[in-house]
């Protein structure tokens, strides 16, 4: 050992740490368990999530040993379709890096380029450390981030924020957590013209589309958040709704499945109005018929409901 | 006699002690944060106890969470002004009170010549007492 010069290193130290009970005191197994539960799907942002948790467990114990080892940077960009869960991941993510003692606060900033990026020559900078000083202690999540860098304008004020973003990432990396959001092939090409950007991001992590079978699981799930559930002919006709919407345009996973059912709740309430006479039971207020779901112009048309879905 | 080795000048909390370490400051502010309380950030070079309106570096920060966020403006403060007071204030906007509720100086120059006391000789045998501060004989700016 001598020749590494590194006491530290003796590996034939005896005490022995308890990963299990380090495990059990930072509640992270429950918070993972949580997120099994709530999010459907998404197996490969889990299965980071879960090693970024052991990384963190690993990192604490190494602690204990004296067995220093710089602060991971875990600065990371999510990539995906609209809908398929960034923000709803993002905002867990706080509450994970605070369980394992990474971030003190926990907190959740949302921002887009309209809060970091200034009008006029100065304007920026104040701007962008306001919004930093905001999410110290917490996560900074940059949604539609590819925003900020305008590469067809070279008098745009989105580079002046990338810079600061960049060195805040590297100096304070203790303090605060950035995660950047965004459209796959944007963000690819965001990076691609800001290297320092990527570099300095540990965790690229891409978030599939849902499945058929998943969405229906999801809008269960919303559902019975909100009170309310499908009857049996009800979640025949959603399944049957899911793939005719998938191939429609502007389709946004989870997002356009919380609207479909933001309609149908619309529907059962006017089903229940045209025939008020009819004594209500808690039966009738909380299930979703077939009909509320069939009445969808997707079905009838084969074309979008007149009132939403623009985004 | 001397009661104030070093001619520390002595306003708002703390300041009888030793100067507070980042670790205290942030322990501080971590205080005033959690009690909603806006923080900011304060400098001066005319150390008169009755100059109460400091220049104010940067604006007031509202809505933070961490302390680390103004413990980074006092730094930068602190590096912009080396040499003068600086202090970190509270301000608390409840209705009612809407007042600093917390004052205390996290930066102060390396020497403080201290206070002269000056006697104006005013009408019959009358004496008018009042403290004037050395550094002040310099113009502002380069006091210290």
């Amino acid at each position: 050992m001598s020749d590494i010069g590194n006491s530290n290193l003796n590996d034939t130290d005896e005490t022995r740490v308890d990963l299990e009970a380090e495990l059990k005191a930072s509640n992270i197994q429950e918070i993972l368990d949580q997120l099994d539960r709530e999010l459907i799907g998404l197996k490969p942002v889990k299965t980071r999530i879960r090693e970024v948790a052991a990384l963190l467990l690993v990192d604490r114990l190494r602690k204990k040993f004296e067995l220093s080892s710089e602060t991971p940077t875990l600065h990371m960009s999510f990539t995906g379709n609209p809908g398929t869960g960034k923000t709803t991941v993002a905002m867990r993510m706080g509450e994970i890096l605070k369980r394992l003692g990474y971030v003190r606060e926990g907190h959740l900033v949302t921002v887009t380029r309209d809060d970091l990026v200034g009008q006029y020559i100065g304007h920026t900078a104040p701007k962008t450390k306001e919004v930093i000083k905001k999410a110290m202690g917490g996560v900074l999540f940059i949604d539609e981030a590819y925003y900020l860098y305008k590469p067809e304008n070279e008098r745009d004020y989105g580079a002046e924020s990338i810079e600061i973003l960049l060195q805040i990432m590297e100096n304070n990396r203790d303090d605060l957590v950035v995660i950047l959001a965004g459209y796959k092939d944007k963000m690819d090409k965001f990076f691609m013209s800001n290297p320092g950007m990527r570099s300095r991001i540990a965790h690229h992590v891409d978030f599939p589309d849902y499945s058929a079978e998943e969405l229906l699981h999801i809008a269960k799930l919303m559902l019975a958040r909100q009170n309310y559930r499908f009857s049996e002919a009800a979640e025949k006709a959603f399944s049957d709704y899911l793939p005719l919407r998938m191939k429609l345009p502007h389709f946004a996973n989870a997002r356009s499945v919380r609207n479909a059912l933001d309609r149908a709740r619309l529907r059962q309430a006017n089903r229940l109005f045209a025939d008020a006479k009819k004594k209500l039971s808690k039966f009738d207020l909380i299930t979703i018929e077939a009909e509320d779901v069939l009445a969808s112009r997707v079905f009838t048309e084969g074309s979008l409901d007149a009132d939403a879905e623009n985004a | 006699m001397m009661t104030n080795p070093g001619n520390r000048v002595t306003q708002g909390q703390f300041s009888f002690l030793p100067d507070l370490t980042d670790q205290q400051i942030s322990a501080q502010i971590k205080y005033a944060l959690k009690n909603g309380w806006a923080v900011s950030v304060e400098y001066t070079d005319d150390p008169h106890p009755r100059n109460t309106y400091w220049e104010m570096f940067g604006n007031p920060m509202f809505d933070l969470k961490d302390p680390a966020g103004i413990l980074l403006e006092i730094n930068n403060c602190r590096k912009t002004f080396p040499s003068h007071y600086i202090r970190v204030t509270a301000f608390n906007s409840t209705r009612g009170v809407e007042s600093p509720t917390m004052s205390y100086i996290v930066n102060r120059p390396k020497n403080e010549p201290g206070f002269g006391l000056v006697r104006q000789e005013g009408e019959g045998r009358n004496i008018r007492y009042t403290v004037h501060s050395y550094a002040t004989d310099k113009p502002e700016g380069e006091r210290y």
